[in-house]
């Protein structure tokens, strides 16, 4: 019992400061992949090649000032950042990262925090809640554009959660289980195992839903700087500023994770000859491939207008991923058969 | 005692919650503590083994119903006003002693809360909880369950119907 406990709360530190770090790093890199992309250099001041970078501005971010506007609602004002940032961290909970659980002296290590049998919906759940802080933070700013930026990102977080959640059914059919464990077990053996196959539709569908529930480029309508200057989080500044930030790429990489765990097979090697590298290095590669892929689709597309957004949501992508499901359903019952 | 630390948590938690959704004089913090009592029911699912249901609650009712509700109240910019709600009072306090009386009366009568029988602790079936609900619904209720359905359509067609207008003019 007791030594349950123990592992657990290592395998939770130790997930708090692999996630706050990549969060750290994932700046650096989308700063140096959109330099290379559009031939500069990137950060290369602060240590070498700029390795330093992400250091400096948490240095910087905390010693700033934290300015509240004097009319604003100060309570909600100062609780909304974190209520953006506590669910998009949570939900590292039940992303399972590896295989295999390893022992010492009677402690045992799971390759994740959480094996709930409804781990997807759970996640689901807690990026919804997320919406709330952005909603709270744009109303409580007691500014036009903040409040413009809150509610165009609640009716797009709502449309394409929905998508996000549709798509994310074929699979549970497929798999047969809501746990994100089972999920990953299921596909184990080789590529061709893996859903991105039967389930391309979804898989295009989720990705595209992705990148608008995390508010990047080219849905980035909530914090459009060129017409609402920066959004919800306009009046923001210092570390609750950075608090918004840090929710955003933490919410990118439950995103990238999720993708990983539904359509590439989680920690599975594409071939089962390449099983000499650890599973959890694969999970990380799959991983950083769409992180890398949200830092290229940021590069390379501009930003939708607003009603283009919402009726791409709600008459292509909804419809899509229902015809998706039907088809998934009526498949999977006549090849049991 | 120790068993139903989690409940007197949750269960008091979620009526504090609600006790603020009422008498808090700003919407938006009516809305919050709506968001803090769903959260706090949603942990009550959790301790009776219904992590589905647990889920269910937090994406429907906190993650969309709630959403819209907070839309309408920022978008409207509604303020209290203290007066026009107090002239409600004496006539609040007739009506809810009324509702208090008979729920007591009906409490007293009928006797329902002795008769109770002992609640089993919920066997983990061989199924699990998703599964098992799903079973339920397609089954034994999938009656009620597709007139739900319908009713939902319903309503759907209705809102367009009354958001379109009568013009007949489709607006876009």
């Amino acid at each position: 019992m007791v030594n349950d406990l123990i592992g657990a709360l290592i395998v939770m530190l130790g997930v708090l400061f692999v996630v706050l770090t990549m969060i750290a790093y994932l700046t650096y890199m989308e700063r140096k992949v959109l330099g290379f992309m559009q031939d500069r250099l990137g950060p290369m001041v602060v240590g070498p090649w700029g390795l330093l970078q992400p250091l400096a501005d948490g240095i910087k971010l905390l010693s700033k000032e934290d300015i509240i506007p004097s009319e604003a609602n100060k309570a909600i004002f100062r609780i909304a950042p974190v209520i953006s940032l506590v669910p998009a961290v949570l939900a590292f909970s039940v992303i399972p990262f590896g295989r295999d659980s390893f022992g010492f002296q009677g402690i045992t290590l799971h390759p994740y925090i959480a094996d709930i049998n409804v781990g997807i919906l759970l996640i689901l759940a807690l990026s919804s809640i997320g919406a709330y802080g952005i909603l709270l933070g744009g109303w409580a700013s007691n500014s036009k554009y903040s409040i413009l930026g809150a509610l165009r990102s609640a009716a797009q977080v709502i449309s394409y959660e929905l998508t996000a959640g549709m798509s994310v059914i074929g699979v549970l059919i497929l798999s047969g289980s809501m746990s994100l464990v089972k999920i990953e077990d299921a596909q184990s053996g080789g590529f061709w195992h893996w859903y991105i196959f039967p389930q391309i539709v979804a898989f295009v569908i989720y990705l595209i839903s992705g990148i608008a529930e995390t508010n990047r480029t080219p849905f980035d309508l909530p914090e459009a700087e060129s017409e609402l200057v920066a959004g919800f989080f306009t009046e923001y500044s210092g570390m609750r500023f950075s608090l918004y930030y840090l929710a955003e790429y933490a919410n990118m990489i439950i995103v990238s994770s999720i993708a990983t765990i539904l359509f590439l097979g989680g920690w599975d090697p594409p071939l089962p000859a390449l099983g000499f590298i650890p599973p959890v290095l694969w999970f990380l590669l799959k991983v950083y491939f769409f992180l890398f892929f949200f830092f290229w689709i940021r590069a390379t597309l501009p930003r939708l207008r607003y009603d283009q957004l919402m009726r791409f949501g709600w008459k292509i992508m909804l419809p899509i991923s229902f015809a998706n499901i039907i088809v998934t359903g009526i498949v999977a019952w006549a090849l049991q058969r | 005692m120790m068993q139903q630390l989690p409940f007197i948590y949750f269960g008091g938690m979620a009526l504090v919650c609600a006790l603020l959704v009422v008498i808090s004089r700003v919407a938006i913090y009516s809305a919050m503590a709506l968001l803090g009592m769903f959260v706090h029911v949603a942990g009550l699912f959790i301790i009776l083994d219904a992590p589905f249901l647990a889920g269910v609650q937090l994406l429907v009712y906190a993650g969309a119903i709630l959403v819209l509700y907070l839309f309408v109240v920022m978008l409207l910019n509604v303020h209290s006003r203290g007066t026009m709600l107090q002239r409600q009072t004496p006539w609040a306090i007739i009506l809810s002693l009324l509702a208090v009386g008979e729920l007591g009366y009906l409490v007293l009568t009928s006797h329902f809360y002795p008769k109770l029988p002992a609640i089993p602790h919920p066997t983990v079936p061989t199924l699990g909880n998703t599964e098992t609900i799903g079973m339920v619904l397609y089954t034994q209720y999938l009656f009620p369950f597709e007139v739900a359905s319908v009713v939902l359509l319903i309503a759907l067609v209705g809102a367009i119907v009354m958001a379109r207008g009568r013009s007949g003019v489709r607006q876009g």
